[in-house]
């Protein structure tokens, strides 16, 4: 049986469909960050939807990072708008830090607290209150089956474990948006995959996941994709569209159709 | 003789707990391409490490190009590229002055084995006198390879060079190690890629200390015990539901815009299979017999 080409259809639709239907948890408009005479984000304008899975894709060196830390409050940009979660990127960095989580595969969680450690700081941090903590708690670690593991020290914990309960914390407040840094990289490919039905079952709850990734197949999971290359967004579409357009089979081919003409090694 | 052998190595860390190698065995011939595989804590930079004479096994023995770990340290340092998983280079020197120092610490010069770089290296001769910390990903990358071939090594262990780095820059990285292949140096990466096991010779993958196969890419792929479908509907997430919840399917795993399944059962068929997934009220969909990839040889063999 043939893949029946209204599908693309139907998907692209959804895209609108998603815009008149869903709230924006995102908004930018032609928001730029200039180091010196270094424009690393070049006036880059988008909308992303309550509960979509966002894929923020591109090369080292495109711009990905320094996007992200502007769109998560933590970097002040040159010129250009933006609200996340409603709150305005120059005057409420604050409140936007509070509603959204974050998980990178350079920082997690304290390696020398223990799990349940953990979640009681970061939910302190999140200003949960102590029922909260401790319903939330125990449904993570539920979850998750870490009951054995629950008061042993995070490092003793394989890669795979720790990035899943990484997650887990980070969406512990149950935040409007989660921007995940390359959550998978380097863990084996059950647990990568595992991984991503914690992040359906999120999505499902109605949080916006903002992912970036270097491994292609998880890019087809996402709703849409944009793709930065030397400092704008070249393309912004589901997966299937973005494949039909530069007519190829796979994410892999349009990261690489997008990509090697850049002339930004970082 | 063997480029590089490993017998009954066993490493392990915290008095015990952690079991980074575990009685691992295999040779690597000399001129050959050889892939480690595996994800983050199973045990590749330990071997590595192990074979570049930086950490002593716990017990068992290993030799590079005929000569002892432990015995004979001091040769194979002189033998041996290293490129080790975080970039270790000076990042406040250049590019030149790393280069310069790493040929002069090898008792050489940048000239002796320049053809063997050239390749690469006129990639980064713009960038000369720019610090190494300076660098980009891909140039920082290039820039170790060179310096961890400028003494013309008989085997060069590559530990995750492509980790974090996009997939234009990865296929690149790979174009430059097939000409250096010509060149005759053995060979060793480890990589969590599944995708660039494919590129190598041949591959071990390993998972918790204990490599669980070696043999060519497509010799694995052989051995792959069932057949493997690739199965897609308009609604993917609930398609995984469905299949799960299948008895007659003994695994399900996502692949992209497919799912890949294996059955349990001879009887199930593929148009069985398309009927049930039509009742269910699943639409548009496809189910098609492919070759298994590393991915999938990996998966079955970790829940062996």
């Amino acid at each position: 049986m043939e893949l029946n080409k209204d599908n693309n259809k139907s998907l692209s639709n959804a895209g609108s469909q998603l815009s008149v239907e869903r709230e924006v948890v995102i908004k930018t408009d032609k928001l730029t960050k200039r180091f010196g005479d270094f424009i690393a984000t070049n006036q880059i304008t988008f909308e992303v939807y309550s509960g979509e899975i966002f894929g923020f894709l591109g090369a080292n060196g495109a711009g990905k990072t320094t996007a992200m830390k502007m769109l998560c409050g933590l970097s002040k940009p040159s010129s250009g708008n933006a609200t996340i979660a409603g709150f305005d990127i120059y005057r409420q960095t604050e409140q936007i830090k509070r509603h959204i989580g974050y998980m990178s595969q350079k920082f997690s969680l304290y390696e020398d607290l223990t799990i349940v450690e953990n979640i009681q700081f970061f939910g302190g941090i999140y200003g949960l209150s102590d029922q909260q903590l401790k319903t939330k708690s125990n449904e993570l670690i539920e979850t998750l089956g870490l009951q054995k593991e629950a008061n042993k020290l995070v490092n003793s914990l394989p890669l795979g474990w720790k990035q899943k309960l990484a997650f887990s914390v980070a969406v512990l407040h149950e935040p409007r948006i989660v921007f995940l840094d390359e959550p998978t990289g380097g863990v084996d490919p059950i647990t990568r995959r595992q991984f991503w039905d914690l992040i359906y079952q999120a999505a499902d709850k109605g949080i916006t996941i903002f992912v970036t990734t270097h491994y292609m197949d998880e890019a087809e999971y996402c709703n849409r994709i944009s793709m930065m290359v030397d400092g704008e967004i070249k393309a912004l579409d589901t997966p299937a569209d973005l494949k039909q357009k530069y007519a190829v089979s796979s994410m892999d081919e349009v990261f690489y159709e997008l990509a090697r003409g850049a002339k930004r090694n970082e | 003789m063997k480029s590089v052998e490993l017998n009954n190595i066993v490493k392990t860390y915290n008095k015990g707990e952690i079991k980074a190698a575990n009685n691992v065995s295999f040779s690597v011939n000399k001129g050959e391409l050889f892939g480690l595989i595996g994800a983050d804590g199973a045990g590749k930079t330990s071997i590595f490490r192990i074979l570049t004479t930086l950490l002593l096994p716990d017990s068992g023995t290993a030799s590079v190009d005929g000569c002892d770990v432990i015995n004979d340290y001091r040769t194979i340092r002189k033998k041996v590229g290293y490129m080790p998983g975080k970039f270790s280079l000076y990042q406040d020197l250049s590019v030149e002055e790393n280069l310069n120092f790493f040929a002069t610490v090898f008792d050489t010069t940048i000239a002796e084995n320049y053809e063997l770089i050239k390749d690469i290296y006129v990639q980064l001769e713009p960038f000369k006198t720019r610090r190494a910390g300076k660098l980009s990903g891909g140039m920082k990358q290039k820039l170790a390879l060179c310096c961890a071939l400028i003494h013309r090594p008989n085997v060069l262990f590559l530990d995750e060079p492509t980790t974090g780095v996009d997939v234009v820059s990865r296929k690149e990285f790979w174009e430059m190690l097939k000409t250096l292949k010509q060149q005759g140096i053995t060979i060793l990466v480890s990589t969590p890629y599944m995708d660039e096991a494919t590129l190598c010779e041949r591959i071990a993958l390993i998972q918790s200390g204990s490599i669980m196969m070696i043999d060519t890419p497509g010799q694995i792929i052989k051995n792959y015990p069932d057949k493997l479908y690739a199965v897609k509907a308009d609604n993917m997430s609930r398609l995984q539901n469905v299949l799960r919840s299948n008895a007659q399917i003994k695994s399900c795993y996502s692949f992209g815009d497919f799912h890949h399944i294996t059955m349990d059962n001879v009887q199930l068929t593929v148009d069985n299979l398309l009927v049930s997934l039509q009742n269910e009220g699943l639409n548009d969909l496809e189910v098609k017999e492919i070759i298994p990839t590393i991915e999938d040889c990996f998966m079955n063999l970790m829940n062996s």
